[in-house]
């Protein structure tokens, strides 16, 4: 039983994605440290890669600007390593097919065991293709994390029943990005998901403000941000730690006594 | 639950989630329509009433002559409306769209002739059209650009990544996620996730089924070698697919090397790249050692592409076809030569195919027959040439 259901044991879940090396390692140590400090129930750290095609610009960009700095997926492992000596929140990997594939997918899961990691996010590994990765995951007690879409309808069944570790609901069709409105029935189909399974459900996608979290977290277990706190690192570049600590006590807040 | 469309261990489907019911509709109207009689009529009358089919085999006498080996002959794919072998997947594919029930035709273009053939087939079927096209290929090939807008597409610049092919094919799988309900991604090549390199494929296989017969009925055999040039592969495929059951007949896709296969500025997938997961399939890829794809370069706009299409791969990996690398001079050369020697003026995609056909052909006997498919005219391609050859001409 992997640590994920950590997360959702202190009220509903504040997930944060944070893009590894943008703009560096250092800066990406301090962000992740603030945002565990001020509440964030589990970390997604992101693995650049060059051509992500579920990202919208924010995200593209830190990635751009991540691997534009040299940074390199061993590298990434060393840092969390050292990471780890004093961040125990649960943390997972979010990165491509081709990154974990090219690694090799036994030796990169091996890696994610040593250092600790508890999942992995693959955005371009639908159900029909998660048998690429499954076995060398579950060898590792890595928990292959599934995503479900507002398009899903019929599949949501057959997903929910396979989950591991949490699963991530996307609230909107698209590219990850800020919205100002999100108009999925997810209620309906969180309901779905929890006719088929136990494990916690969190909605990323769209959202940056307290009250969407709160009205996402409403309805599932979390909610997930990402371009929102990369905008934050785009703003404040080096400095962005204190901004992104003080961004992730407010979403926090707003979920935790819902 | 098992993997589909697999050649060999390439191919697969690993996109988003979100796109998943998308495409499993695509495969369901795909295999109800093909073996529809109404549908296969209809695609036939577009294919000979306004595309121009059967395109010629056409006997390169002066050529053969002066190469002084196997005889020569071309695949006038050039010939088609809109000048190249696209038309005939894309008429395809905007006839199954239609079917579907969308309204709006998306695509990726990288010298444009895909862009250009799927406004063509939008503008006929009363379609909206939307082009993606890295702003790189926007510059090189701006007479593209502005023949679809005058077929009434938008064409949308991506200045992502290297802002070539590559970028344009992402953008327009980010489009298409955000638009599922009345779009189809009309994908121009034999790649991406299943089942789009079956389908392209099914609807370029004309040109080998065509070829096949042609060259029965002017030399009652088959032929020796079949040459295509390979950007993701759809002519390609298009030209081996009736011939990949005769041992006999060698094919030959011919790769963009650039500046060469030892530099770093190349597309040649198949010689550089090793095995990755992107776009969609699990294919050759050229990609650093962390599976970062790399950023290629060819001075076709149409083959700069770090990857290739799973079929291929497939060949590739049983030995069944050859992929061989061909240098920008090297396809200037044989652009200045076909145009000269024939009076066909090869698109500079086409033009690797002719530039290693005049390599092999002379090392063959006279009597052995090579085809060549001219996947497309090179009207669009003399502006950047003469630039190449160090003239001042801008379109």
């Amino acid at each position: 039983m992997s640590k994920i259901k950590n997360a959702f044991a202190d009220g509903k879940a504040f997930i944060p994605f944070i893009t590894c090396g943008d703009p560096d390692l250092e800066t990406t140590a301090e962000v992740v440290r603030a945002a565990a400090e001020n509440g964030a129930d589990l970390i997604e750290l992101g693995i650049p890669f060059s051509d992500p095609t579920a990202e919208g610009p924010v995200i593209q960009g830190a990635n751009i600007r991540a691997l534009t700095g040299g940074i390199t997926t061993d590298k990434i492992f060393d840092f969390v390593k050292e990471l780890r000596k004093d961040v125990k929140i649960p943390m997972v990997f979010m990165t491509y097919a081709n990154v974990v594939f090219s690694y090799g997918t036994e030796r990169f899961m091996a890696k994610c065991h040593e250092t600790e990691m508890d999942g992995i996010i693959i955005p371009d590994l639908p159900f029909e293709e998660k048998g690429e990765f499954a076995d060398a995951a579950k060898k590792y007690g890595i928990d292959l994390i599934s995503l479900i879409a507002p398009t899903s309808d019929k599949r949501i069944a057959m997903i929910a029943r396979e989950a591991e570790g949490f699963i991530y609901l996307v609230s909107s069709l698209g590219v990850t990005g800020v919205r100002s409105e999100i108009n999925t029935d997810l209620g309906n189909i969180t309901k779905i998901i929890r006719e088929n399974t136990d494990i916690p459900c969190a909605i990323g996608f769209g959202i940056s403000t307290p009250e969407q979290a709160k009205a996402m977290a409403a309805v599932s277990d979390g909610a997930i941000v990402g371009s929102a706190i990369i905008r934050l690192l785009e703003k404040y570049g080096k400095s962005a730690a204190p901004y992104v600590g003080e961004y992730v006590r407010s979403m926090k807040q707003a979920v935790m006594n819902l | 639950m098992e993997s589909k469309g697999r050649f060999g261990i390439h191919g697969g489907q690993y996109i988003p989630e979100t796109l998943m019911n998308a495409i499993n509709e695509l495969e369901e109207a795909y295999d109800h329509y093909k073996n529809d009689p109404e549908f296969n009529r209809e695609l036939t009358q577009l294919l000979n009433e306004y595309a121009g089919r059967p395109s010629l085999l056409y006997f390169a006498e002066k050529m053969t002559k002066d190469l002084g080996g196997a005889k020569i002959y071309l695949k006038r794919e050039d010939l088609n409306h809109t000048g190249s072998h696209k038309i005939n997947n894309v008429l395809g594919q905007a006839l199954l769209a239609k079917k579907m029930g969308k309204t709006r035709l998306i695509a990726e273009t990288g010298a444009g002739q895909h862009g250009v053939a799927t406004a063509t087939a939008a503008a006929l079927l009363d379609m909206e059209c939307v082009v993606f096209m890295g702003r790189e290929d926007t510059i090189r090939q701006a007479l593209n650009v502005y023949r679809m807008r005058l077929l009434g597409a938008d064409v949308i610049p991506v200045v992502t990544g290297t802002a070539t092919l590559k970028d344009a094919v992402s953008e327009a799988m980010r489009e298409w996620s955000s638009r599922i309900d009345n779009t189809h991604y009309c994908l121009g090549s034999v790649m991406g996730p299943h089942p789009f390199p079956t389908i392209v494929r099914d609807f370029q296989a004309v040109i080998s089924r065509e070829s096949r017969a042609q060259i029965l009925e002017k030399e009652g055999r088959l032929p020796d070698a079949v040459i295509a040039c390979v950007g993701g592969g759809s002519n390609a495929i298009g030209s081996f697919y009736h011939y990949i059951q005769d041992e006999s007949v060698k094919l030959i896709g011919c790769e963009a090397a650039g500046r060469g296969i030892d530099t770093f500025e190349t597309a040649a997938t198949v010689n550089t790249g090793r095995i990755g997961i992107f776009h969609g399939m699990k294919s050759y890829f050229c990609q650093d050692e962390y599976g970062q794809i790399a950023p290629v370069y060819s001075i076709s706009a149409g083959l700069d592409y770090p990857g290739v299409g799973p079929e291929h791969a497939n060949l590739h990996d049983m030995g069944r076809a050859e992929y061989v690398p061909v240098t920008d001079e090297e396809a200037v050369n044989a652009f200045e030569y076909l145009s000269r020697v024939e009076g066909i003026i090869p698109a500079i995609e086409s033009a690797h195919a002719v530039a290693y056909a005049m390599k092999l052909a002379p090392t063959m006997d006279k009597d052995k027959i090579i085809i060549i498919t001219i996947s497309g005219r090179g009207d669009k391609d003399c502006a950047a040439i003469a630039r190449y050859r160090g003239e001042d001409i801008y379109e």
